[in-house]
């Protein structure tokens, strides 16, 4: 399982994800930068965090259009794994991959806090490591992570199973306290039809050592990496998956 | 030259926390006649077109694209030549 992770004018979490990557899980990864049209082979593509375009306009409507985005459009429809983190998820919306969109939070505060993820579908790569119903702690770091979509979509997305991850309470509750943002239904990040693309408002590259407040972002990455099987990278040979174990 | 107009606002039914919290404030500064506030964005746009109905195409063509973004906004395009 190789990675890409992308850098737009404006990503300030690109080297967050690719050091949780390399430096964490040994794992092999590479830059792809968004002029480039060429995504080197990776079977897993991150759009990370940050400000693309300094969020001019929308937040990820001018990434959206970069040459990179169009390789990755076409690599997401060919069922290419991509995983949008934050920002990521907010040019996955903007480009259509995924159903709905973001508006300002209702707090109308920039929202940089710990927050509680239940995980409602682990029939994904990326999650399919987790416990059904598991509680993840992660950071947000967003302005503009209030997820809207119309009554019926959001029907299809919970009859279809692709709300992923909500924000909850102790008990595992979506409560309206436990909501950072006002997201409908308290939605924190969704999965196509089929479940190769996931966008995520919450930061699991930033939860990936102790030191760092909390190691639960590996059970995504750890899920991704399971999926070569033996935990040995093909390519290099490297053991990809440590021994902490999920 | 052409120039025209496009006004991208939320659509019905969509929340505006900023509009919310404007009408909020208007209220406590004791404009109680207020009871709505929507906020929204307007694009002034510079454009070659030989007529009026091209320019209309091109304006809606870029606002459906990029200016503004479907699942939660609608848009109004005015040209004046």
């Amino acid at each position: 399982m190789r990675f890409g992770v992308v850098t737009f004018p404006g990503s300030n979490c690109d080297y967050d994800a690719y050091s949780a990557l390399r430096r964490v899980l040994c794992a092999p990864v590479e830059f792809l930068w968004h002029t480039d049209p060429d995504l080197k082979d990776v079977d897993c593509v991150i759009l990370p965090g940050g400000f693309s375009f300094g969020d001019y306009l929308r937040p990820g409507a001018i990434a959206r259009f970069s040459p990179v985005m169009k390789s990755i459009i076409k690599f997401a429809e060919t069922g290419g794994l991509v995983w949008g983190i934050c920002n990521g998820f907010q040019v996955l919306l903007e480009a259509g991959l995924l159903p709905g969109a973001m508006l300002r939070n209702d707090t109308l505060r920039f929202e940089c806090r710990w927050v509680r993820l239940r995980v409602d579908s682990t029939r994904t790569p990326f999650t399919r490591g987790c416990r059904p119903g598991q509680i993840l702690r992660m950071p947000i770091a967003h302005a503009e992570g209030n997820y809207y979509a119309d009554d019926e979509t959001l029907q299809d997305l919970e009859t279809a199973g692709q709300v992923l991850f909500r924000y909850v309470n102790k008990e595992g509750l979506p409560d309206e306290p436990s909501n950072p943002n006002g997201s409908r239904r308290n939605i924190a990040g969704i999965v196509n039809r089929n479940g190769n693309v996931v966008g995520m408002m919450p930061h699991p590259e930033r939860a990936v050592e102790k030191i760092l407040g909390s190691e639960d972002g590996l059970m995504l990455f750890k899920s991704l990496l399971g999926t070569t099987a033996t935990g040995i990278d093909p390519i290099s040979q490297r053991r990809v998956v440590s021994d902490r174990g999920i | 030259m052409v120039k025209g107009t496009v006004k991208v606002r939320l659509k019905d039914g969509v929340l505006d926390p900023q509009g919310q919290t404007i009408m909020r404030a208007l209220l406590q500064m004791g404009y109680d006649w207020v009871e709505g506030v929507r906020t929204g964005r307007t694009f002034e746009i510079e454009l070659s077109a030989d007529d009026e109905a091209t320019a209309q195409g091109r304006l809606k063509e870029i606002s459906e694209r990029l200016l503004s973004n479907p699942v939660i906004e609608t848009f109004q395009v005015e040209v004046r030549s």
